[in-house]
This record gives C-alpha cells, structure tokens and sequence, in this order.
C-alpha cells in the first residue's frame, strides 16, 4: 500500500492550490465564503492568496492550502493498455500476416462538432508529437471524411469502404454532446451490421473518460495525449483478439 | 517598419489577380439557392412556417421545383405578385408552401414592369441597409470610438442568447472594443437561417436576425454607458453566407467573419457555391459599411506555422483580390493572420514577428486580424497565459488592428468569466507597458526578421506562380491540398446541388445595385 498527498516543497506537506470565481461581490463576506469552501473541500489550513473583483457581483479567489486527503495508489484504477505499442513497421507486418491485405480505417468528426483537429492528428500523414499519423503505414488505407458528417453517411461510407475500424473524434463537449453522439454512433452500427460483424468502433476526444467504452457501447476509447502509433496498435490488437490470434496481443 | 522588395509585393498582386479573375467570372456566371434567398430577405421577405423552415427557403424551393434556378427568383416571384397570386412576398411564401402558386417566368413584353417591381423591392431593403450604415457613423462620431489600436476582440459563447447578452456587456464593460458571438458549431453546414431568439447551441449561439437585433440593442445601450461604440461580430459562412450578409446588414453588424476559401477547405462545401456566395457576400459587406474577417488564422491550426507561412499571404493577397473586386475598400479588410508557431522552436517568437511584420508592411491599411495561440495550447494555463503575454507584445510591436484575446483555457474549456477577466488583465497590462514600443522597434534591414519576411513572401509568389500555372487555375490547386493541406475537389463539397449557371434570362436586382464598378441604371444589360 502507497498513501500519497500532494507535494508543495515538502514531503508530505499535501500543499495545493486552487482558484475560482464566487457569485457575490469582493468584500469579506466573499473571503470568507473562499476559505469556508476549501475547508469543506478538505483544505486545513486554507490561505486566501489572493482576491479580486470581476466586475460589480464576482469574486476571483486563489487559495493555497494542505489538504487532509490521502491517496491509495493501489485503489487507483487505470485503463492499462494490454497490448504492446508496436512500430509502424511491425504494425505494417502484422496486418499483412493477419488479414492478407491492407487494414481499412474511416475517420470522421461526427454531428455539430467541427473540429478536425483530433481525427487530423491521428490521420493525417503530418501525425502529432512527432509521430507520423495513419496515413503513412504502408498497410492501412484511411478514408478522413472531415467535419460533421452524420452518422448515416458514416455508417454508408463504411460499409461502401467495407472498413475494419471506424475512427470518430469528439472535441465539443458543451451539454455531452460528445457522450450523445457517441451512443448514436453505436447504435447506428450496431443496427446496420449483423451481430459481432460491424467494424471496430474507437472513438477520442481530450474529455472522454477512456473507462467508459463499455457503457457507450463503443470498443475504445482514447482520450488527451493519444497518438497514432497508439490507435494503430490498438487496431492490430482488436484484429489479433477478433481472429483468435494472441501473437500479436501477446 | 520593415522594407519590402516592392517590385516583389506588386508581383504578388499581379498574380493574385491572374489568379482571381476567372473564379470571379465563375461567380459571375452562376447563381445559388442562398444567393436568391438573400434577394428574397433584401425585399423584405422574413419569419418562418411553424416548423420553423423560413419563408425564404419555401420560396425559393418553389420557384426551383417549377423554374429551375438558372434564371433566378426574381422574375418568377415578382411575375406572380405582378398577376395578384399574392398581395406580398409573406403570403406568396405561405402559398407557394402549400403548392397553391403556379410559377413561370414573365412573356418577354411583361418583364419590364415585373423587373421593375423586383428592383423597387429590393431597393427599399438596401436603403434599411444604408440607413443602418449611417446610424453606425452617427453613433460613432456622437457616443465616442474605440480609445486605442488594436481593438480588443472578445469572443462570447454560451449557446443562449440571453446569456450571451449579459456576458457581452461585461466583456465590453471589462475593456473588450469587439464582441464576436461565436455561433453554434453546426449552423455552418445549415442550408436556412434559424428563426427568432434561440436559447440553444452547441459551442456556441445560432445566427439569427431576432439574435443579432437582441444584441445590437443590448450593445448600443452598453456603448452609451461607457461612451464609447461597441463593434459586434458574427461569422457570414457556411451554406447561408449571403443571407447572414444581409441580415448583418439590416441589423446593424459592424464586422463578419467572411473568407473565400474557408468553406470549402475547412467545412468541404462546395468550392463553386461558395465563391458565387462569397462574392455576393461582399458586395453586401461593402455596401453596409462592414469589415470582413478572414480566416488565414485556420490554416496554422492544421498545417505547420513555419513551413506554411506563405500560404497565409497568399490567402491574404487572394483574399484582398476577391474582397475589392466586390466593392470592399481597404479599410474593410481584416485579414487574418495568427500566433501559431511552436514555441520549442528556436526564434519562435522572432519569428512571429517577421510574419506579422510582413502582414502590416503588405497591407498598410487594412484593419489586420490578429489571432492568438490555439494549436500549441495544451492545457497547461500557466504556460498559456505566458503564450498570451508573448502574442499581446507581438502585436502591439507590430502594429496591429484587432486583438482577438487569447484564452489561457483555450483546449480546456469555453472560457469562463474569470479567465475572460484574466486575459483582458494580460492585454491591458501589455498594452499599457509597451503601447508605443513599436515606435522604437525597427528591425535591422537584412536581419534575421527581415530576410525572414521577404521569404515567406517569394514563397508566397512561388506558390501564387504554382496556382497560375494549374490548368484548373486556383480550383485546381485548391483540390490538389495547396491551402490547410485540406484537398477539395470542385465537383465535391456540400450544397453544390444548389448552384446553376445563370440563363440568358437571368436576373437579380440585388447584385444590379450591389455592383460597384458600374452605374446601377445600366446594370443589367451589361447582366448578360
């Protein structure tokens, strides 16, 4: 068992800090709501830093304090990847040994959403943190067909490309339209394919939570700090599991 | 501050123009289902069914079913007011929506009188426009302007107008010059306008006229308050530019977002809808008195802020082309440009300022955009707030107009009221430290940042030699991936079943009195 606490400058000091905008007018009723509330948030001692009007009805408050907490490293649960991260080379050799031909991926952003900036990172050649995207291995054909499209035409388009993956990012997420669109991109699937034959679905987004794959009825889920060699593993591992092969899920 | 190769800069323009001309021909010679529906909202037609499909669009889905587009709605719909199938445009559309209108086009002795009618019509509704223009002015000059260049942009984003409102009013009350309500992310790709006060979006609020009066109204009130005129800004783009034109005009929009390329590349509409749109766009903007936003700041989100620098002037010179075919004077013009470059680059923030520097130094007069940090914003606020603090300086150096603040949550959340207060204390701050250090700054002639301008700047001619040489001209190249890396193909794209090539036929009153270069009384029949 690991306890933890957060670490100002000494260990465990549990030393954090925190800001926020309160609804009242600055005065020292405002304070003192600050460092009532970060008491309750378990901030013992709690030190209002620093207090300014935003406008004629709001507080900003910055509270440095200690919190009371304490982590248990071993109760934190982690989606570990359980699979290895390859190579675009070794990935290239195992789609070929494992399907004989090259991998099909289509990629959208699907509804309202308009930002290609997370499809883009993983799809496109350019890639993102250095790593080259989807694009460049030799063995996985992508169709990026951009912003907003429906999940109709997704679903067309990817029975059209007879695709092995189907890659959505989600970037907005103001009332969970990320959550939304997700459920209705699998039920979209689920009801175009017979049973256990719909192309794996992977969705991402820098607010998904990747626990909750299961739950929106999607296969993965990959949130802030993916790269591409990460989805291209995790594909060749969906294909390795799908066909009973464990060379590659090893 | 820098001095550029002018034989250079005028070579660009030339081939900016080469370039240009014969997609303004394209535009020219064809017509869209918006273009139409803006004529129909210019002569006054408004409001929606119950299902909220505007009357504009029952009209004009008419007119097409039993007409055909080619010869534009303008005859066919003044022909059945002329025969009494209605007393006015209102009822004509509710008619024509329950298929109780027969449409045609006027015998060739009845056109006159019917064109006529339309141009009256039509008229009317660009002399509310003029009206509006010269409220703005009278505004300006009786309440007071922005104190200081830059203005300071601030984006508003609730999805509801009516928070919207009272968020604006602090950001203006906090310092902000320009407010931009930023629409929903969905209303681009939207083939009508959404009707009456709208209290829900994703990311952002609906463009509608009732939205964009609520706000002007809530704005001329703050404007009085702190005595001096508060800017409004929507975005005209996507499928119903040319209508958003018009209604911005109407209620009294001071700037719009409005790029030629930005909707093809970055939305996939269809390249041709979108210059026919574009073009009648502008003639609208430069007629209200509006300043256009371009959105040159987009291209650095998906391609490398180095290596992709000179596609942002080429945009620009294309941009500056389109926009003064189309009436828009320099004035008008705020091109965009953006703070986008790594900053694990070495030099990144000289850099910067080469390329801002060659913006300002190319476009002496035009209100430039300049755009903060978007791409290289991970999440760390500290960092971000740093980043911001380095864009406000790069800025105020370098002379520029508009000043959209940059958010130090930018990739976390939409900015919430205190990161709004915090970024408007690092522009303030920076402001105030150094508003006049670009008196002082004055790059050393064939330095690191001046070279580095005068490349970006052969490469801009490079690639502007590249599209003159494609045999599909620039829609060529804009389906080869030369601009955002985005390839769009002219026949791909959405909403590119609702454009025709004009008919000999053809008319539009609008785009007869829009035109800049010729006196209106000729217009048309220099149309064919």
């Amino acid at each position: 068992m690991t306890l933890i606490r957060p670490y100002g400058d000494t260990t465990g000091d549990g030393m954090v800090q925190l800001s926020f905008t309160l609804p009242l007018p600055h005065d020292r009723v405002a304070e003192g709501a600050a460092l009532q509330l970060a008491r309750r948030m378990g901030m013992e001692p709690a030190m209002l830093a620093h207090a300014r009007p935003v406008g004629p009805a709001h507080t900003f408050c910055v509270v440095y304090g200690s919190v009371t907490h304490l982590v248990d490293t071993e109760s934190v649960t982690v989606v570990a990847r359980d699979h290895p991260l390859l190579a675009p080379a070794e990935v290239n050799a195992e789609i070929k040994r494992l399907l004989r031909r090259r991998l099909v991926v289509v990629g959208a952003c699907i509804g309202t959403d308009a930002h290609t900036v997370g499809i883009d990172a993983i799809l496109n050649i350019k890639g993102c943190a250095g790593e080259k995207g989807l694009e460049y291995y030799r063995e996985i054909k992508v169709v990026n067909l951009g912003a907003q499209v429906a999940v109709d035409q997704l679903v067309d388009r990817a029975r059209a490309e007879e695709a092995d993956a189907v890659l959505v990012s989600q970037v907005v997420t103001q009332r969970d339209a990320h959550l939304i669109n997700t459920r209705a991109l699998a039920a979209a699937f689920e009801a175009a394919y017979p049973p256990g034959r719909r192309p794996a679905l992977v969705v991402g987004g820098p607010r998904f939570d990747e626990a909750m794959a299961a739950e929106l009825g999607v296969d993965r889920i990959f949130a802030r700090g993916t790269t591409p060699g990460d989805v291209a593993s995790y594909l060749v591992h969906r294909i390795a599991t799908a066909r009973g092969d464990i060379r590659a899920s090893a | 501050m820098i001095t550029l190769d002018q034989e250079l800069a005028r070579r660009a323009r030339e081939l900016a123009a080469h370039v240009g001309r014969p997609v303004v021909q394209l535009a020219r010679s064809h017509t869209t289902t918006s273009v139409e529906r803006a004529l129909l909202r210019l002569a006054g037609l408004s409001g929606a069914d119950a299902d909220g499909v505007p009357w504009a669009n029952h009209l004009v889905g008419q007119v097409v079913d039993q007409v055909g587009l080619e010869h534009g709605v303008a005859l066919p719909v003044w022909d059945a007011l002329c025969r009494h199938e209605a007393g006015d445009l209102h009822e004509l559309a509710a008619k024509s929506a329950i298929g109780s209108v027969r449409f045609r086009l006027p015998d060739a002795d009845a056109v006159a009188p019917v064109r006529r009618a339309a141009r009256e019509a039509v008229t009317r509704g660009i002399a509310r426009i003029d009206a509006r223009r010269r409220e703005r002015e009278r505004m300006v000059a009786g309440i007071g302007d922005a104190p200081r260049k830059p203005w300071i942009y601030l984006i508003v984003a609730t999805g509801d107008i009516h928070e919207d409102i009272p968020q604006a009013q602090a950001a203006a009350r906090a310092g902000a010059d320009v407010i931009a309500v930023i629409r929903s992310t969905g209303q681009s790709l939207l083939d009508y306008v959404p009707e009456g006060a709208t209290r829900e979006g994703f990311a952002g609020t609906y463009a509608t006229q009732e939205n964009f009066r609520l706000m002007r109204a809530a704005l001329d009130e703050t404007s009085r308050e702190l005595g001096r005129y508060v800017r409004l800004t929507n975005y005209a783009s996507g499928l119903c530019m040319p209508e958003i034109a018009v209604l911005a005009g109407l209620e009294r929009l001071d700037m719009m977002l409005n790029d030629s390329m930005y909707g093809i590349l970055f939305r996939d509409i269809n390249p041709l809808r979108t210059f026919v749109d574009q073009r009648f766009s502008r003639q609208v903007h430069a007629r209200a008195g509006i300043i256009i936003n371009t959105g040159e700041d987009n291209y650095l989100t998906t391609s490398d802020a180095v290596a992709e620098a000179h596609t942002v002037t080429t945009s620009q010179l294309l941009n500056e082309y389109f926009a003064k075919e189309a009436g828009l004077a320099d004035w008008q013009l705020g091109l965009g440009h953006a703070f986008e470059i790594d900053p694990a680059i070495p030099d990144s923030f000289r850099l910067e300022l080469a390329h801002a520097l060659l913006a300002r130094t190319l476009f002496p007069d035009a209100p430039l955009k300049w755009m903060p940090p978007t791409r290289h914003m991970t999440g760390d606020v500290f960092h971000g707030y740093l980043l911001d603090g380095f864009f406000n300086l790069a800025g105020v150096l370098t002379g520029q107009s508009i000043l959209l603040v940059g958010m130090m949550t930018e990739a976390v959340v939409t900015p919430w009221l205190s990161d709004r207060d915090l970024a408007l204390r690092n522009v303030r701050y920076v402001l105030d430290a150094t508003g006049s250090l670009g008196e002082d700054f004055r790059p050393v002639p064939g330095g690191f940042i001046a070279s580095r301008a005068h490349r970006v700047l052969e490469e801009a001619v490079h690639l502007l030699e590249r599209i003159d040489g494609n045999a599909a001209g620039l829609l060529g190249a804009i389906g080869d991936g030369t601009f955002g890396q985005m390839r769009r193909p002219p026949s791909g794209g959405r909403g590119g079943d609702g454009v025709a090539p004009r008919s000999e036929l053809h008319y539009n009153p609008a785009e007869e009195l829009l035109e800049p270069s010729r006196p209106a009384a000729h217009g048309h029949e220099e149309e064919r």
